[in-house]
């Protein structure tokens, strides 16, 4: 990372896995295993590296081509960026490795889009991330959606394509109702940048309104309760890999664009009403999806129920930034909870996998036993399952911790008894499965095959979850410092 | 310097790295696994014996892991944490020699010893808790490192069973959470000090304090097993007999009881909950706890849930004589923490033996069989004296220390109920004992009796267990001895109240 600057990498994050997408369309499956390992350790590394930059030298802009705003193309980088990209890279590191052992060889129908869709979507996901102007963030917006549709449908099985289609449906109607949020900003303040856009916001109408619209098409794609009824089919059929990045990226980053949207550009024009409607639509999709988990008869289902509960968590504490002495804990509740989620979702997606793969089917009957044939893929279940219950020493939990404090700081005690019995719930759906993993029934599936690195990518993810506990205190520090210097006031723009 | 950090870190990794290791052996290595668990056992044995001498010495261990904003995870031996980490180091090694010995050609063995293993880590790590914040991360982890082994056998049974352990301690370590986060936010700190630090709060946060201070003795009191929150224990008797040792000695009841000792003792101060009122509802609910657990005793036939309830009982002996308020009350209940320990590991060693040797599950099955077994019911009758608090037995000590500190504490009818509960240990004892020493072995319903061809069992069961009774015998009768646990805790007294 030394003698490389921060620019270099923010680059880097985006321009190479859009390269690797093209070059694995063009040269087709026979180069998959190259693709898979290239994209697995080049494009981490860059982000690692723009991280690194990030937190050391603060936030970062990039005028993309020199041209300067308002008529260019701004990229931004800052703390809770720079995380979301390092989310992707660990994700999408381990991703790499499970997909292509998991899809397998070349001639697999589905294996030759598998490479392009994914790397495009990574490559649409930073660049998301990175993206400084609102309607380059529309743009990104459709092309993360694109490569997701595209994604799900990839098997071409009946199911995956019904629930494809519905996931596009909605993620249009989403992507229309942010579209006419940005036209609304557009024609009153004459730019996109989200930084001018945040300095000439204000409490009248147009803001406010313009508000509601980017919000309400943000959380269509976010899934947030009742809107999420596309999330469990799509993410519920998608093959393990598919799954597990839909669960842990894809709608983390409509979540990352509220955040971003309410922290830099509508602090002003929030409203209370707005801010309370969207913590009890959290609250109801934290209990509502809960219910749906202890209830579901597969397993895959299962965890996609968990993803809708998780994310109300997300919603729920967001009047809590209404506070300011809060901001920076909530905002590093947020963001340690968004990554331990991320993690710990992706890890229980690849091991639903790879006990789906020796079960032949993932009917919670058929994994009846399942323990015998894949310790390591339960273990590694389970212990995804302390961050989403919110149990130390794992991610989940220091996120609750921070935010818990927040909101007994701000006298909001009902948002800290959901987040309680939110954990319990969870811990009711995690611990179904266990039951049925212990259970001493005679597994029905195959127990000689094993898929030791489908096993062990999971458990690497469920372990960084888990140890993801110790990383609340640094972030709480990025976010300190990077809130000192002001979020706004940027160091410098980089022609 | 080095050795005050790196003590703490080798306690804990001697079980934590055996863990690990067991997981990833092949399941076939059983020599392997063994040597491992126990070479993990001896060592922290060795290690807690030196920090003993340290501890003794005023000597400080203290290691603190960077965790949460302005929070880390504090390791600190102080005299109070040496005395749950020496009876868990002691009788981890002794149940771990059991348990090999228990669980010979049994499935699932790999994943039995490596949560025994996490098990215990889980435990040092609640002895050594610095502040409370570092007790309920462990605390949580030993509820999610039992429950496999609650659920081990993964009959329907047990998985049920651990499903209720699972929804009580749960339920309990959530409400801890919340009680946690409000005295962080309140107090500013959670750092255990002898004699608590609130004392400059309670004019200005009194009413907060006081919910605080329930809410945290309920979440505590579902693994302490407090009537009403007891209703898990009985249940988890399913698990197989070195988990239900482990489970009512050593683990998952003391840590509660832990936790009541370290929230009134060193968050609030004896003295200052006292002031605030705060103790005569612990006495009541200890109270009663302690004479309902011992009628429901009486009534059940099945050995291990009878052990179950009187555990229900005993363990409310800590709470009680903390909650007096009276520095000797205080000691019994300490002093209590290995007593009863020491004793309910031998009776559920016992209990083991019987079933694994005799196929004997219910008290009703018994007749005689101290003929057959006489070592098993020679450490049995010790141990169940020791209970009913027989002199000069270990749970005498602890009695009468409580009594001694009731009357000085003005409260004289707990020696009633102390009375009371030493009756009802007597009427559902000695029956048991009566029955497996003096009842004619007969057959019943004309077939020939169960245990016929029972014999003593064998050694790697036999000799934990006399070992332990032995050692209730020992603690109690040399009760003022240097090393004795007596003495220790004078010394933790002694700090607790500044004296």
């Amino acid at each position: 990372m030394i003698g490389v600057g921060a620019e270099t990498w923010l680059i880097l994050c985006i321009a190479l896995p859009f390269t690797l997408a093209v070059a694995a369309y063009v040269v087709g499956p026979r180069a998959n295993l190259y693709v898979a390992w290239l994209a697995g350790l080049a494009i981490p590394l860059a982000s690692a590296g723009l991280c690194y930059g990030v937190v050391t030298e603060g936030a970062i802009r990039y005028a993309v081509g020199g041209w300067d705003q308002p008529l260019g193309i701004a990229l931004h980088a800052d703390v809770l960026s720079g995380l979301m990209v390092l989310l992707s890279a660990v994700v999408g590191l381990v991703t790499c490795l499970y997909g292509h052992r998991y899809l397998g060889g070349a001639d697999d129908a589905s294996s030759r889009s598998y490479w392009p869709l994914w790397l495009m979507l990574w490559g649409a996901l930073n660049a998301l991330f990175l993206a400084g102007d609102a309607f380059n963030v529309y743009v990104t917006l459709e092309l993360v959606t694109l490569a997701s549709v595209g994604l799900v449908a990839m098997t071409g099985k009946a199911v995956s394509v019904r629930a494809s289609f519905r996931y596009l449906i909605l993620a249009l109607a989403g992507s229309l109702a942010y579209l006419l949020g940005v036209a609304l900003l557009y024609a009153q303040h004459g730019v996109l940048d989200l930084v001018m856009l945040g300095e000439q916001l204000g409490t009248d109408w147009a803001s406010v309104a313009a508000c509601a619209a980017v919000t309400v098409g943000l959380i269509l794609k976010a899934a947030l309760f009742p809107m999420h009824f596309w999330l469990p089919a799509a993410h519920g059929s998608a093959p393990a890999p598919v799954s597990a990045v839909l669960s842990a990226l894809v709608v983390k980053a409509s979540f990352y664009l509220v955040l971003r949207y309410w922290l830099d550009v509508f602090p002003a024009s929030v409203t209370d009403v707005g801010s309370f409607v969207l913590s009890g639509l959290g609250a109801a999709a934290i209990i509502w999806g809960s219910v749906q988990a202890l209830r579901t008869p597969r397993l895959k289902l299962l965890v996609a129920y968990s993803t809708v509960a998780q994310l109300g968590y997300l919603f729920l504490v967001l009047p809590l930034l209404r506070d300011a002495a809060q901001r920076d804990a909530v905002v590093t509740g947020l963001i340690c909870l968004a990554l331990a989620h991320g993690l710990a979702k992706a890890g229980a997606f690849m091991a639903a996998g790879a006990m789906q793969r020796v079960a032949g089917d993932d009917g919670m009957h058929g994994l009846r036993g399942v323990s015998v044939s894949t310790p390591v893929a339960v273990f590694a279940f389970a212990l995804a399952g302390i961050s989403l219950m919110g149990l130390p020493p794992a991610g989940g939990f220091g996120a609750k911790w921070v935010l818990l404090d927040a909101s007994i700081a701000s006298d909001n005690w009902l948002i800290a008894a959901i987040m309680l019995a939110g954990g319990l719930l969870a811990a009711g759906y995690i611990f179904r499965f266990i039951r049925v993993a212990f259970h001493t029934e005679e597994f029905a599936g195959s127990v000689v095959t094993r898929h030791r690195t489908l096993e062990w990518s999971a458990m690497a993810l469920a372990l960084a979850a888990l140890l993801m506990g110790f990383l609340v205190e640094p972030i709480s520090i990025w976010v300190a410092n990077a809130g000192a210097a002001g979020t706004t006031q940027l160091a410098e723009v980089v022609p | 310097m080095t050795a005050s950090v790196l003590m703490p870190l080798i306690v804990l990794l001697s079980s934590l790295v055996p863990a690990v290791l067991i997981f990833l052996l092949p399941a076939d290595r059983h020599w392997l696994r063994g040597a491992m668990s126990l070479g993990g056992a001896t060592l922290k044995l060795a290690i807690v014996a030196i920090m003993l001498w340290g501890v003794f010495h005023e000597q400080t261990y203290r290691l603190t892991i960077p965790f949460l904003p302005g929070l880390p995870l504090t390791l600190h031996a102080d005299a109070l944490s040496m005395f749950l980490i020496t009876l868990s180091a002691l009788l981890w090694l002794f149940t771990t020699i059991y348990a090999i010995g228990y669980l010979d050609n049994a499935p699932h063995r790999r994943r039995f010893f490596g949560f025994f293993s996490l098990c215990v880590s889980a435990t040092v790590g609640i002895a050594l808790a610095g502040d409370l914040l570092t007790f309920l991360v462990f605390y949580e982890l030993l509820t999610l490192t039992t429950y496999p082994l609650v659920a081990h056998r993964g009959s329907a049974k047990a998985l049920q069973a651990a499903r209720t352990y699972l929804t009580y301690t749960l339920g309990g370590g959530a409400v801890l959470l919340l009680a946690t986060v409000w005295l962080y936010h309140v107090a500013g700190t959670l750092a255990f000090r002898e004699q608590g630090f609130l004392n400059g709060l309670v004019a200005e946060q009194g009413p907060t304090l006081t919910v605080i201070f329930f809410l945290l003795i309920a979440g505590f009191g579902v693994k302490a097993a407090l009537v009403p929150l007891h209703g898990w224990l009985p249940k988890a008797m399913v698990a197989p007999a070195p988990v239900s040792a482990l489970l009512h000695a050593v683990a998952v009841v003391k840590a509660g009881a832990f936790g009541i000792v370290r929230v009134v003792s060193d968050v609030y101060g004896i003295e200052t909950s006292d002031q605030m009122g705060l103790l005569l509802p612990l006495t009541l609910a200890a109270s009663f706890t302690i004479v309902y657990g011992s009628v429901r005793a009486l009534a059940q036939d099945d050995l291990k849930r009878r052990l179950a309830y009187s555990t229900v009982s005993q363990v409310s002996y800590i709470a009680l004589g903390l909650s007096l308020g009276s520095p000797i009350a205080a000691l019994g209940g300490i002093v209590h923490l290995v007593h009863q320990g020491v004793m309910k590991i031998t009776l559920f060693f016992c209990a083991g033996n019987l079933a694994e040797s005799a196929g004997i599950y219910r008290v009703s099955q018994m007749r005689g069989i101290g003929r057959r077994m006489p070592w098993t019911m020679a450490a049995f009758t010790v141990a169940a004296f020791g209970m009913i608090g027989i002199p000069p037995l270990a749970g005498f000590v602890s009695k009468w220390h409580l009594g001694v500190g009731a009357a000085a504490a003005n409260q004289g009818w707990v020696i009633a109920v102390l009375v009371t509960s030493g009756l009802l240990n007597a009427a559902y004892f000695l029956p048991i004992i009566h029955t497996a020493w003096f009842a004619v072995e007969n057959s019943v319903n004309g077939k020939s009796d169960d245990h016929k061809d029972a014999a003593e069992a064998k050694w790697p069961l036999l000799a934990p267990a006399l070992f332990t009774a032995a050692l209730s015998m020992i603690i109690g009768l040399f009760a003022t001895a240097d090393a004795s646990p007596l003495t220790w805790a004078t010394l933790i007294m002694r700090r607790e109240f500044g004296l």
